[in-house]
């Protein structure tokens, strides 16, 4: 806090809260690279992964939960019927170990 | 090989891949929290600078560990929405809700709490700082309960209706869900095996303290309160690790069978000990089940039913149909390939409803869902084609958890001489060999806590949902190559914040030792 400030309890609620974050940033030591990696790993997370990889699937193809259902109805019904679907997990394990 | 490079497999890999990455963080946090908060209340009944110090040097490494672990949980969620779609819809609410819960109070918690505990030493009152600091390490917990509830119903579904219209199953009762016995043991024994993991991780450091001869005096005050803490929890992890075992012998037999490699049960069964299994061996043929096998008789009996003499199934018994009942009875059961044939009937009653819901006939809706309700339970085992496709990894299952127990004996008994040496014969601290074994075991009870997961989350395949959804047809209609790049990206990030958390710590730890407790004066 500097000096030409007034002291925290005489400020508002907000002001306190926003300014008792802010000092604590300045002050910190090994947190500034710690916040540093937060942000870069946020960045990856969400700006890279979310977006470019991993898009939630049935809100993109279809309008409105009625669609999604259908299409989730459809999708289990034909595994069902193509049960060879994607290779057999359980013996691909058991093979292997 | 084609098998392996499949999309279910690479889903797989990928989501056990980030699920173990986020459990390295995840334990420590959970119970290093839980160690600061006894420091802190230590500092605040005897107000020395020396426990401040202490405080204040184990506070900033759950920082750290807490900076670098926060938010590898969400990439799973990414994936339920992008690979595990059909799954996604499928368990609906029932997912969404604990989810949604456990993101709102992980978010205000530690954006409120953990804010004090970093930036409020000179700001609040300490009573105020030592509640935001007790807050913390419980709101922890309480997110870990949320999560731990959505795990427990995809191993025993319950307090939910299936809705064909919505294609979803409807949570119809949030206190079965949140109080399933299962999710009560899976709470209390992730929690507790936490504070084992952090315990060790205080000891570890510690002996590395007193190896370099530096803040010897926290090391040991560190010590006391770390294995403590790790006491406590390993004597919680092995009672709440019998009350899984037996909801596992009730709810999920066939995961026992493979857990202990029993491909034919009886009563008065022995436990495992050590074993090498049988690469040859599968449930149908007649080869030997073990190269080689120590046994401890009666072991599996007393585990799973509480009984020297119950009768505990094996793999071939289960697929048969005999099983035992909550009671812990021996009953007769649907066989596998009952099941299956039971399963086909729901799906053929579901496909009859999704012709008659494009045709808007209703009538015809109505009768088939009846069908397939009558038959739902066993929906899942519809995709199955061999009643031994529902065995689980035996190898893998088997192995994962021996070395959980084993590990986790190594555990109580390296705990309880910690306790002893650093209270009755403290001059024995300072061997060398004490003190590397102290240093030794921080990578063991991470491989403990990992193998903990292996076995819970092998042992219960096929199933995403038990009974209910394979994996294979919880899988989105994505091709194997986007998912491999991400795979790879993952490994790729992941490894470079280990790595990251790693030197950080290490550097912390260094600089740690030789500053804040050696100028602390009281």
């Amino acid at each position: 806090m500097s000096p030409d400030q007034p002291p925290l309890k005489r400020q508002n609620l907000p002001v306190r809260i926003f300014r008792f974050y802010l000092d604590g940033f300045r002050s910190m030591t090994v947190g500034r690279y710690l916040w540093a990696l937060i942000l870069a790993k946020l960045f990856i997370l969400f700006f890279v992964f979310k977006l470019l990889f991993f898009p939630d699937l049935l809100k993109r193809d279809y309008d409105n939960d009625a669609d999604r259902a259908a299409a989730v109805r459809r999708a289990l019904v034909d595994r069902s019927a193509n049960a060879s679907y994607t290779g057999n997990i359980s013996i691909t394990y058991n093979t292997l170990f | 090989m084609n098998d392996l490079i499949s999309v279910v497999d690479w889903s797989r890999w990928q989501f056990a891949l980030t699920a173990m990455y986020h459990w390295l963080f995840v334990p420590l946090t959970l119970g290093i929290s839980v160690i600061v908060g006894i420091m802190e209340t230590i500092y605040y009944r005897k107000r020395t600078a020396r426990w401040l110090a202490i405080t204040k040097f184990w506070m900033m490494l759950f920082g750290i560990n807490f900076a670098v672990g926060v938010a590898t949980g969400i990439i799973l969620e990414f994936e339920f929405g992008t690979n595990w779609s059909n799954y996604s819809w499928f368990v609906g609410d029932i997912f969404g809700a604990p989810l949604a819960i456990e993101g709102l109070l992980a978010f205000f918690m530690e954006s409120t709490f953990i804010a004090v505990m970093f930036f409020g030493w000179k700001k609040v009152s300490p009573g105020f700082h030592l509640a935001a600091t007790w807050l913390t390490a419980i709101g922890a917990s309480i997110s870990a309960l949320w999560i731990l509830i959505a795990n427990a119903w995809m191993q025993y579904p319950v307090g939910m209706a299936f809705d064909p219209a919505q294609m979803r199953n409807v949570m119809d009762n949030f206190w079965e869900v949140v109080l399933s016995p299962v999710a009560i043991h899976k709470f209390f024994h992730a929690v507790l095996s936490g504070w084992v993991l952090a315990g060790v991780f205080v000891i570890g450091v510690s002996c590395w303290f007193i190896l370099r001869k530096r803040s010897v005096e926290m090391a040991v005050s560190s010590i006391k309160v770390g294995g403590w803490v790790a006491l406590a929890g390993i004597l919680g992890t092995l009672w709440t690790g019998d009350g899984s075992a037996v909801d596992v012998a009730k709810v999920q037999p066939m995961k026992l069978a493979a857990m202990e490699g029993l491909y034919n049960g009886g009563r008065d069964q022995g436990i495992i000990a050590f074993g090498i299994l049988n690469p040859s061996k599968t449930p149908q043929n007649d080869e030997a089940e073990f190269l080689f096998s120590v046994k401890i008789p009666y072991g599996l009996s007393v585990l799973a039913t509480h009984d020297i003499h119950g009768f505990v199934p094996g793999i071939n018994d289960l697929v048969n149909g005999i099983a035992i009942d909550e009671n812990g009875d021996t009953v007769k059961v649907d066989s596998y390939a009952e099941r299956i044939e039971i399963g086909k009937r729901s799906h053929d009653a579901l496909r009859a409803y999704d012709s008659a819901a494009a045709l808007g006939n209703t009538a015809a809706m109505d009768s088939a869902k009846t069908v397939l309700m009558d038959n739902y339970k066993y929906f899942g085992y519809g995709y199955l084609e061999s009643p031994y496709e529902a065995v689980p990894p035996v190898a893998l299952t088997f192995y994962s958890f021996h070395i959980m127990v084993i590990f986790g004996g190594y555990l109580l008994v390296f705990i309880a001489l910690i306790l002893l040496l650093v209270y009755k014969y403290p001059a024995l601290l300072n061997k060398k060999w004490i003190l590397w074994l102290g240093m030794i075991t921080i990578p063991i009870v991470w491989v403990c806590s990992e193998a903990g997961w292996i076995t819970a989350e092998v042992g219960r395949q096929p199933w995403i949902i038990e009974g209910l959804m394979p994996t294979r047809a919880a899988i989105s209609d994505i091709s194997a190559g986007t998912v491999q790049t991400t795979f790879w990206l993952f490994a790729i990030v992941f490894t470079a914040l280990l790595a990251a958390e790693i030197g950080i710590m290490l550097r912390a730890i260094d600089k740690g030792s030789k500053t804040d407790y050696e100028n602390a004066k009281d």
